[in-house]
């Protein structure tokens, strides 16, 4: 008997290939005789271009070709607005390579083509522009003010877009509250920083005159569909792969970058393979960015604490252009309530232009600017009121029997309103308490203190809709000659294990060992149909679409099997890679045997295939060798389009201790408790979190992009951005609440982005608890360097 | 402005090192880092290049044993010396070394970028430290500070650098 590999702690099927040095990363990628490219950028954030000479660059040796912005023909236009929503009405995208203005330090100017890339590097500082620079204005607040120098001239304000959504009814909610909390947050400009900077390769085969393309993307299908549109190509000719990628985490769903669209192009025109890696500082000031919002949100509540109403007012830094849409503040403003029931909620965003990198989803998408943002408000809500802060989250939780829970009118990234499915909150409250002791926690903090130790207990409940739509499908083949079975979804992986999940899913179903189940992703050329990595939704979307393929198959080879053993169909069983009879004690059929007979043969180019060759016994029938509308051989595809996104959710909580001298902190224990529904493989979704959680630390603590006034990004580098290391990174506690999300087959919620979002706020409330006695100000903005704690400890004693 | 043709970035150098137990003998530009070195002219693409400025360890190699940064060392820099990649971590036989096991086990990499990198970082620390098994969370995470993992926030390959002590102690 096969055991359910549903929900085991299976080891990954990518590893082996990647711990011996043996990953297909782009650069990986043989190509004979390639070309390399470089970009010049702008060093300048606002400028109109007065003069551009490529010659010197272009005479020096090993150098083919500069393009600039008039070399590009037909692809000299604007790269499209990915997203589209009404509310965008001054939407502004960039071309491949700037024309006769740049708008942020960093922006493609030329590209080089050399025999390698140090003669291209060369090359490129050979390339000479000369600027008549623009005022900038990069402070947030002040860009969005009347009178702030624009970044586009024709965009009044510098605001792309304005949305306002309501649900309930805000003011009546306002006027019939006994207390309102009003507080403003400010969460700092971060990058995701992947270890793997972009890359991408290209061919050009002249004979079948397809093109191919390598490339570190999220979204292979759609960049297809972006290079066959401008190329002008049928899609059959354009072939997008995303080999192995060293981590995505949301700015490789975004496309075309110049370097998808220049290196293709140079592909096509020297006739042979080019190359374009990114370099680590290129990518800080290449590659789109995210986070910076300041949230005004208010709270109107009755004096026992309960929420009637939420109105957020926040400002969305969306860079100097907005290609993306407007998905980031979309997704922020319907988590801004939280798992909290508030019936009455007003949210209105600006997504604003600043001369700086353009913004797109990074790891959670808004959803940990929304977290600090309301969790914070209920911090203070609860401090004001005198209410413990875990009672006041208590107090306002949608409950089991409350499910589904619809917030009308306030709609979601995937164009429907925001309807949580499932959830236990309060029992995951309850587990964190437990966990924490947090009765016992009081008393030890109290007597830290009276040894001058600041202890501080901090937590922070989010939740996040996930598994957003439209679509995707899963394709199921066994192959006939060994028995293995092929499986495709239109996704790609960075790391997220999906060649193991989706193949433990598909075991289940066809009694085959996990590894033997070959999960191929990221390659239009093998299956093109779906989306993309994003919104943690590959588990739920396409796991539930590879899940109804396998069942699909399931039945297929079942069918089959009963027909070769004369039996029942409903006495096969499926069981280590055969179908037999139950309890007959007989071996029964392979599955390569299964799908060899499936498919009506006239070679027999191995003795298997004897077997389903026309003259064979077991072939011969009176009909044709295949009946109306069957299809060859043990194969299946199927689509899963979720009716809404469904919520994951979960709650953090942290004790630390904080040095009063150096404001160092230190985490003495992170508990995560988290619910994403069923989970195909705990270990796998303990490591997302778990990753999650050290990048919520880097955003809480380090990450910080420093524009400087004239907008040069001056930490563009490891050296300078910190990110964590080891030492930075506290042991994460777990503990997994499983409730099935009823919108799909297995019961999955969608976990990749979970840990990162509710880690700033559980650090800045534990951090307020530990330095109460000394009246700090309350933290409202991160990350937390301890030059910023000295301050709100200084502002606090500045107050008395 | 000439001053592109007064020096010759490519000239051209020949080297003798060893590469995973093999001899190679290679003519290299002056220029030529190490990592592209390994890289591009010996197709050994398992050691990857996270940032070029040496922070990351996404790069490191061992030279004559000692893990190094493979993106701060020029190739002419390694003449007669022995370089180890982790294309020669595993045993001649194909059966995987301790830290490779561990990895696997511990489930220590995600999308694989670093994993070369550390896998080489923590073999050289295996090599130099003989009470991993029994050291405490800090400690490791003191010696494994020098490599940048973005996927799987270091909690699994703490326990792996455990676990591949114990596996190193199993066998020897």
């Amino acid at each position: 008997m096969s055991t359910r590999q549903f929900g085991a702690r299976v080891q990954r099927n990518e590893d082996d290939r990647l711990i011996r040095g043996k990953g297909r990363y782009v650069d990986d990628i043989p190509l004979e005789g390639a070309l390399h490219g470089v970009f010049a950028r702008s060093n300048v954030a606002h400028a109109k271009i007065t003069r551009l000479d490529v010659s010197r660059a272009a005479a020096l040796p090993g150098v083919l070709k500069v393009y600039t912005h008039e070399d590009l023909g037909s692809l000299d236009m604007k790269m499209p607005l990915l997203i589209p929503h009404p509310c965008i009405t001054h939407g502004r995208t960039q071309y491949p390579l700037a024309r006769d203005e740049v708008f942020y330090v960093g922006q493609a100017i030329a590209f080089v083509v050399a025999v390698d890339r140090y003669v291209a590097e060369d090359a490129a500082l050979l390339i000479d522009v000369e600027y008549e620079t623009l005022p900038v204005e990069i402070d947030l607040r002040r860009a969005a003010e009347p009178g702030a120098p624009l970044v586009h001239a024709d965009v009044p304000g510098n605001i792309a877009a304005n949305l306002v959504q309501e649900s309930g009814d805000v003011a009546s909610a306002f006027a019939k509250a006994d207390h309102i909390t009003s507080i403003t947050v400010h969460c700092e400009r971060s990058t995701a920083a992947p270890m793997e900077c972009l890359a991408t390769a290209a061919r050009w085969d002249e004979v079948s005159g397809e093109l191919t393309v390598w490339d570190g993307t999220q979204a292979p299908i759609g960049l297809r569909g972006a290079l066959a549109s401008l190329f002008d190509l049928d899609e059959h000719a354009v072939r997008v792969i995303a080999p192995d990628v060293g981590g995505g985490f949301g700015p490789k769903i975004h496309f075309p970058y110049a370097n998808e669209v220049l290196v293709p192009l140079a592909a096509r025109e020297f006739g042979r393979p080019v190359k374009w890696i990114e370099d680590r500082s290129e990518n800080f000031v290449h590659m789109t960015h995210e986070r910076l919002q300041i949230h005004d949100i208010e709270l109107a509540a009755t004096r026992d604490g309960i929420v009637l109403g939420l109105r957020d007012r926040f400002l969305h830094d969306t860079g100097a252009f907005i290609p993306y849409g407007i998905a980031v503040a979309q997704v922020a403003s319907c988590q801004i309530a939280g798992p909290y029931r508030i019936p009455n909620i007003l949210v209105e965003f600006s997504c604003v232009y600043t001369p700086t990198v353009p913004v797109t989803p990074y790891r959670g998408c808004g959803r940990p600017q929304a977290n600090f943002a309301i969790e914070r408000a209920m911090d203070q809500l609860a401090d004001e009121l005198g209410l413990d802060r875990f009672e006041i989250r208590r107090r306002n939780f949608i409950q089991p029997e409350e499910f589904p829970y619809t917030r009308p009118n306030l709609i979601f990234a995937d164009g429907l309103p925001v309807t949580h499915d499932s959830g236990e909150y309060e029992q995951a409250l309850r587990a964190l308490m437990d966990a924490l002791d947090v009765d016992a926690f009081k008393a030890d903090q109290q007597a830290a203190l009276e040894q001058g130790r600041y202890l501080g207990l901090g937590l922070s409940f989010y939740v996040e809709g996930t598994g957003l739509g439209p679509y995707e499908g899963g394709h199921v083949r066994v192959h006939p000659i060994t028995g293995k079975v092929f499986v495709n979804t239109g996704l790609t992986t960075q790391g997220q294990g999906h060649a193991t999940v989706f193949a433990q899913i598909v075991s289940d179903q066809l009694g085959v060992a996990v590894e033997d189940v070959i999960v191929v992703e990221g390659d239009t050329g093998v299956y093109d149909w779906g989306v993309g990595t994003f919104a943690s939704r590959a588990a739920v979307v396409s796991g539930s679409a590879v899940h109804k393929a396998a069942v699909l198959a399931r039945k297929q080879l079942i069918d089959a099997a009963a027909n070769m053993l004369e039996a029942n169909p409903d006495d096969i069983e499926l069981s280590d890679g055969r179908a037999f009879v139950a309890g007959s004690g007989v071996d029964g059929v392979t599955l390569a045997e299964i799908a060899t007979a499936s498919n009506p043969l006239r070679y027999a180019f191995n003795k298997a295939a004897e077997r389903a060759t026309q003259f064979a016994p077991a072939a011969r029938s009176d009909g044709p060798p295949l009946a109306e509308g069957a299809h060859p051989g043990i194969e299946a595809t199927d689509y899963y389009a979720p009716p809404h996104a469904t919520w994951a959710y979960g709650v953090h909580g942290a004790i630390v201790e904080v040095d009063p001298m150096t404001y160092g902190i230190k985490i003495h224990r992170y508990v995560c408790v988290h619910d994403c529904g069923n989970m195909i493989n705990p270990m796998i979704v303990e490591g997302q979190i778990a990753g999650g959680v050290a990048q919520g630390m880097g955003g809480a603590f380090y990450e910080k992009l420093e524009y400087d006034e004239d907008g040069a990004l001056r930490n563009a580098s490891f050296m300078d951005f910190l990110i964590p290391y080891a030492t930075e990174i506290p042991h994460v506690e777990m503990i997994h609440q499983e409730t099935p999300s009823p919108l799909n087959p297995l019961g999955i919620k969608g976990v990749g982005e979970a840990g990162t979002i509710p880690v700033a706020q559980v650090i800045a409330s534990a951090i307020e608890d530990a330095l109460r006695p000394l009246e700090i100000a309350p933290i409202r903005k991160v990350p937390l360097s301890p030059s910023l704690l000295h301050s709100y400890v200084t502002e606090a004693g500045l107050r008395k | 402005m000439t001053e592109t043709t007064e020096f010759e970035p490519n000239a051209l150098v020949r080297i003798n090192v060893e590469v995973n137990g093999r001899a190679v003998s290679e003519e290299v530009s002056t220029r030529l880092l190490l990592s592209d070195f390994l890289r591009h002219q010996l197709r050994l693409t398992g050691t990857h290049v996270g940032c070029e400025h040496g922070v990351c360890g996404a790069c490191t190699v061992h030279i004559d044993g000692t893990p190094a940064r493979s993106c701060l060392t020029l190739a002419v820099q390694v003449d007669g010396c022995s370089i180890r990649t982790v294309e020669g971590l595993a045993n001649a036989d194909g059966s995987l070394h301790p830290v490779q096991q561990a990895f696997k086990e511990c489930h220590a990499l995600q999308c694989g970028f670093c994993t070369p990198g550390f896998m080489m970082a923590v073999a050289g620390l295996l090599d130099e430290r003989d009470d991993l098994r029994t050291a405490e969370d800090d400690s490791i995470r003191e010696d494994i500070a020098g490599n940048v993992c973005r996927c799987t926030g270091y909690m699994n390959i703490v326990s792996a650098v455990r676990r591949a002590a114990e596996l190193t102690n199993e066998k020897g």
